[in-house]
């Protein structure tokens, strides 16, 4: 008999390697104990998060809480059903229409989860025949949505206006093109020319597909996201988000002003064949959004937290995923896995949480602690962050 | 452009990317004799796309495993 999991043996003897130098599994984590959005305690310590892409600090909000156990109350624990069968209550509704509140949009729909939103809505609207041009450095949802499809699928190099231009002027005449792109790349923290590829893909004809999930709630003059802040929204065809980042819950979207769209309902199967989610999280993600409307002054302070991160670990000699801070993401790109690891293993012990990013979820086989700062982390906070960056970088060789 | 000014093309192409100098014959793999990783492959293919003016898909790159296929598969894309 063959083994199916051969196939896996290359990867279990690198995770075997790096254990056994006596690391912590950097994939192993539990949190004990939530404090905050900010704080929890891990190993019995109590640990600063800097990893937890919860940019708005919504998950303790009392709002949010209030509104997710009333629904628990009134609605029970789960809908055990379809959107399109026994399973739409009216939060489920009530969601949909703060997100087209938030996002000044026609229709809204809402998935499970953002994996799911964009694997139904890229594999239900290209098809045979159709022509998908998207970004090298696209999410794994987005590939695996692509591959999921019949459409044919076309990389170009990450945020190059010209090699993107130049796929879609040598797709075959009377073809349909989708371009997708997103916002703000998750593993950099860097973001795209929004305006100039958007221009580009509609002088081809080609629909414009945006996953805003690393900017909704605090880029843009209302939280909107790069399109927004980039003055193109009403040239994107649809912004794909989720609920499991600034909104603080799980669950994904997309928001359109296509006319056809509620058509989608019936169709995408990612959203058809699976239960909706639980009324208590479509309550707390309703309560959440319409806060974020109203933001501005967390958003400044979420901005100024990047800013100062972003200059003191520069200052201090690390080397990071953009020049400028561009989002709420920065990354220290480390030299290779084993001191990623082990400058990740010093900055636990140190009190801090971050994300160690490996290929293949990374561009061009880099590792990288990625920092997500979250609006309610404290000035003093970010100076502790920084001086912990500082002695954890000299233990593990980095500086 | 027939199959041999193509393949002369592709050739000249492939050079920058075959590091360890590996004859290439209609029968080399790309990810087997060739150790092309996928930032290679991408680099690769929009080198070839850009000097033929094609697309080639990343649906037709999973047929395409020899050198032989990929000249064969760019002949037949130019038309």
């Amino acid at each position: 008999m063959t083994d199916l999991f051969s196939k896996f043996d290359p990867l279990i003897q690198m995770r075997e390697d790096l254990l056994s130098t006596g690391v912590t599994d950097p994939f192993g984590l539990v949190m004990e104990k939530v404090i905050s959005p900010t704080v929890a305690i891990c190993n019995g310590r109590e640990t600063i998060l800097l990893g937890t892409y919860n940019y708005m600090g919504m998950t303790f909000d009392a709002d949010v809480i209030a509104a997710g156990k009333q629904a628990f109350d009134l609605y029970g624990s789960g809908t055990t059903g379809s959107r399109v069968l026994n399973g739409t209550y009216s939060p489920h509704r009530d969601v949909e229409d703060a997100l087209k509140e938030f996002y000044g949009m026609d229709h809204a729909m809402v998935f499970s989860t953002g994996y799911q939103a964009n694997l139904g809505i890229i594999s239900t609207i290209a098809g045979k025949g159709d022509y998908i041009v998207l970004d090298i450095d696209s999410h794994a949802s987005i590939w695996d949505g692509c591959k999921m499809g019949d459409a044919e699928v076309v990389p170009f190099k990450h945020n190059d206006i010209e090699a993107m231009e130049k796929r879609l002027r040598r797709i075959p005449e009377g073809a349909g093109k989708l371009v997708i792109l997103e916002g703000v790349y998750s593993m950099l923290g860097d973001i795209a020319p929004l305006k100039e590829m958007i221009a580009v893909a509609k002088k081809y004809d080609a629909m414009v597909l945006v996953d805003e999930a690393h900017s909704m709630g605090f880029i843009g003059p209302n939280g909107r996201g790069v399109a927004e802040e980039q003055g193109c929204l009403d040239d994107v065809d649809f912004i794909i988000g989720t609920f499991s980042k600034s909104v603080g819950t799980v669950g994904g979207f997309c928001v359109s002003n296509h006319p056809k769209f509620e058509i989608m309902r019936l169709v995408c199967r990612p959203y058809v064949f699976t239960a909706s989610l639980p009324p208590s999280v479509v309550a707390t993600a309703a309560t959440s959004v319409r806060k974020l409307m109203h933001a501005a002054d967390k958003r400044a302070h979420l901005w100024e937290n990047s800013r100062t991160l972003h200059k003191g670990l520069r200052d201090a000699g690390f080397q990071l995923g953009t020049q400028e801070p561009q989002s709420a993401i920065i990354s220290v790109i480390m030299p290779d896995l084993e001191r990623g690891a082990a400058m990740w293993e010093a900055l636990l012990h140190e009190g801090l949480y971050v994300n160690l990013a490996r290929p293949p979820a990374t561009p061009a086989g880099m590792t990288l602690l990625r920092c997500s700062l979250c609006a309610l982390h404290s000035a003093e906070q970010v100076q502790t962050i920084i001086g912990m960056f500082e002695r954890a970088g000299q233990k593990a060789g980095i500086l | 452009m027939d199959r041999a000014a193509t393949a002369e093309k592709i050739a000249a192409l492939i050079a920058p990317f075959n590091k360890k100098e590996v004859a290439v014959t209609d029968a080399t793999t790309f990810a087997g004799d060739l150790e092309f990783d996928s930032l290679t492959v991408m680099d690769f293919v929009a080198a070839i796309e850009d000097e033929f003016d094609i697309i080639i898909s990343m649906n037709q790159q999973a047929e395409i495993e020899t050198y032989g296929q990929l000249v064969d598969a760019v002949v037949k894309l130019q038309g």
